[in-house]
């Protein structure tokens, strides 16, 4: 319905009725934050390397924080203990397959994302991106994805192809 | 009937056991129990004529009771009643509780009962430390506390949430001995009220090019998945109270996110922080660990929806049986759109009455969700020739979509199209089509069972 046949009086009442609906709709009681102040938070990494952080490590560097940090859980030379094993896998054939770094993970960039957030299990978020880096680079090294001399870092890590990088299937392309 | 079965008494009963390998209830148990099971499976009252002594006042009922609790909990005699845990010393790994479905009745799942999946146990967070922030691909970045979020109108919404992996145990290759806790346990049904998602979204401003929102937990791990902006936009909510308290510490407290009909890890608990972005963040959980494999190594990424579920929740492998039990089949059914409506769900030949035969007064519980019926089937002799004359009863629960059906010839749209992957006559079996879902529980029926047809 136009307003113009109405009286003013009530075109008014309609339009502050309907401010009042949005208002009430969005109280606005957010508080604008500044990204500096997020970027304690602001770990998303994104599969084309956007959001890796400055630092750099080594295979060799990353042998040792392994050894001084994920040892325990990990096993030797990345091989498995209590929690999942780092190296290996066989080929993905279905539904019983164990997934691993080699076989399954599609980018290498959620390799560094889960250490950075969620490992040591005991300890997440302590370490230094260098040590993420370093680890990063010591697991590719022992699954033969990079060289043993090779640095990880933010221009490197993004360019690793994964081995299983084309054995997905978007489920529900209609929903993306 | 030449059996004069000791059955009656409920101890005896409770004895039936599940018979390992197949399945199938004890055939021993069963003829020993003739007469009483054939009238408990047909419908019939048992008589316990024995019990007839006089009533009592009981000491209960002669001594005031307890002093109020400030908050309730059930019964001391429903202690039995409880989630199954999957890792109870907290090792270094994921803690699975489980909601004792068999156990249960009715739409809601008790706060308690709740099914809960913690990566890294549940954090101890402080409500007035909490913070959201909405941030990334926005005109204004914003940062909400839970008492800002408590000022904003909200929303109540029945829904369940389900583990993508719940049911898994029936992709196994042999058959789980397993009750309906331990096979469907990874899903429950609350109301939740909170905000919605979007009018937070309007109010940061989201950039037309953000496809996808990255949603991060205050856990440990810091828990992350990325979301459609589109479903974002559409039914999401920023869940502050479940079944009108405030989130359990194990269902995401002070404030999880509420994606209607998708699988429960997107639905990321102690929610912290929202960045809008151009492309998802393949993080662990989704690139990883929610794929599932399908034959030939392939898997699928981005599995969303899990929006039908159904199974049988009595009689369940491994129940006790009691005396009662066999009278009436109970299921449950989660669905979650509207697609779901239960006028479409497929017609039953035969539907289970009173005892689960055939006929008329089916007794099935069928919550204000469910409108699916139970199906009763006889099906051919179980495998064993040596059985004999036996022969397997089956019930089927099962939903099928109306969205699978309108678009037969379509792409593959629902969670629950998965290959059959166990036998028939199996317990627990379930064979899912096309928009499908169905669980079988199986049983024999003995001789006596067949003359009381």
């Amino acid at each position: 319905m136009s307003t113009r046949k109405l009286p003013p009086i009530v075109a008014v009442f309609a339009l502050a009725l309907a401010v009042g609906v949005a208002t009430a709709q969005a109280p606005n009681l957010g508080k604008s934050i500044d990204p500096a102040e997020i970027a304690a938070w602001d770990i998303s990494i994104l599969p084309d390397g956007t959001g890796l952080p400055p630092g750099r490590g080594t295979p060799a560097q990353g042998a040792a924080v392994y050894l001084q940090k994920c040892f325990m859980c990990h096993g030797e030379n990345g091989k498995g203990g209590v929690n999942a094993a780092l190296v290996g896998g066989g080929p993905v054939t279905g539904i019983d397959s164990g997934k691993t770094i080699a076989n399954f993970w599609p980018y290498s960039t959620t390799v560094f994302d889960y250490i950075r957030r969620a490992m040591p299990w005991q300890q997440p978020r302590s370490l230094t991106n260098d040590e993420v880096y370093a680890l990063t680079a010591y697991i590719f090294a022992l699954n033969k994805l990079i060289g043993e001399n090779d640095e990880m870092n933010a221009d490197t890590l993004p360019k690793i192809k994964m081995p299983n990088r084309d054995g997905f299937i978007i489920r529900f392309p209609d929903k993306l | 009937m030449k059996q004069t079965p000791d059955i009656r008494s409920k101890r005896a009963w409770e004895r039936l056991e599940v018979v390992a390998g197949n399945g199938l209830i004890d055939r021993r148990a069963f003829l020993r129990g003739g007469t009483a099971l054939a009238a408990a499976m047909s419908g019939y009252a048992l008589v316990e004529s024995a019990a007839a002594e006089p009533l009592v006042d009981e000491p209960w009922s002669k001594t005031p009771g307890s002093i109020v609790p400030a908050y309730g909990s059930p019964s001391r005699y429903e202690d039995t009643v409880v989630r199954t845990l999957s890792n109870p010393k907290g090792e270094p790994r994921t803690q699975h509780a489980r909601t004792p479905h068999h156990l249960l009745n009715g739409t809601i799942t008790p706060n308690g009962l709740h099914f809960t999946i913690s990566h890294a146990g549940n954090p101890d967070i402080d409500p007035d430390q909490h913070r959201l922030v909405i941030h990334g691909m926005v005109k204004r970045p914003l940062m909400f506390t839970l008492d800002t979020l408590a000022r904003y109108p909200m929303i109540s919404r029945v829904t369940f949430v389900e583990c993508g992996g719940n049911s898994s145990p029936l992709f196994a290759k042999e058959p789980h001995q397993a009750n309906v806790q331990a096979l469907h346990g990874l899903v429950s049904c609350a109301e939740w009220t909170g905000v919605r998602l979007s009018t937070l979204l309007d109010e940061a401003g989201v950039d037309p090019k953000a496809k996808w929102i990255i949603a991060e937990g205050a856990d440990a791990p810091a828990l992350s998945r990325s979301v459609p902006v589109t479903k974002a936009m559409d039914d999401a909510m920023i869940a502050l109270y479940q079944n009108g308290e405030r989130l359990m510490p194990g269902n995401g407290y002070p404030m999880r996110l509420l994606l209607p009909g998708w699988e429960g890890n997107m639905n990321v608990k102690y929610l912290r922080r929202l960045k809008l972005v151009d492309q998802p963040g393949m993080s662990y959980y989704e690139a990883r660990t929610y794929t599932p494999v399908l034959p030939g190594g392939k898997a699928y990424l981005f599995y969303f929806l899990n929006e039908v579920k159904s199974f049988i929740t009595h009689p369940s492998p491994g129940l006790k049986l009691r005396t009662r039990i066999l009278r009436d089949f109970r299921h449950r059914l989660f669905r979650q759109r509207p697609d779901f409506e239960g006028d479409d769900f497929s017609r039953p030949r035969r539907q289970l009455g009173p005892g689960g035969a055939p006929g008329a007064g089916a007794e099935q519980s069928v919550h204000p969700l469910s409108r699916a019926v139970a199906l009763g089937r006889r099906t051919g002799s179980i495998a064993k020739p040596r059985v004999g004359r036996s022969r397997q009863r089956a019930a089927d629960a099962r939903a099928v979509s109306r969205r699978a059906r309108r678009e037969p010839e379509g792409p593959a749209r629902h969670r629950v199209q998965r290959p059959a992957l166990q036998r028939s006559d199996q317990l627990g079996d379930r064979s899912e089509r096309r928009g499908e879902a169905c669980l079988r529980v199986s049983f024999r029926r003995s001789l006596p069972y067949s003359r009381s047809l």
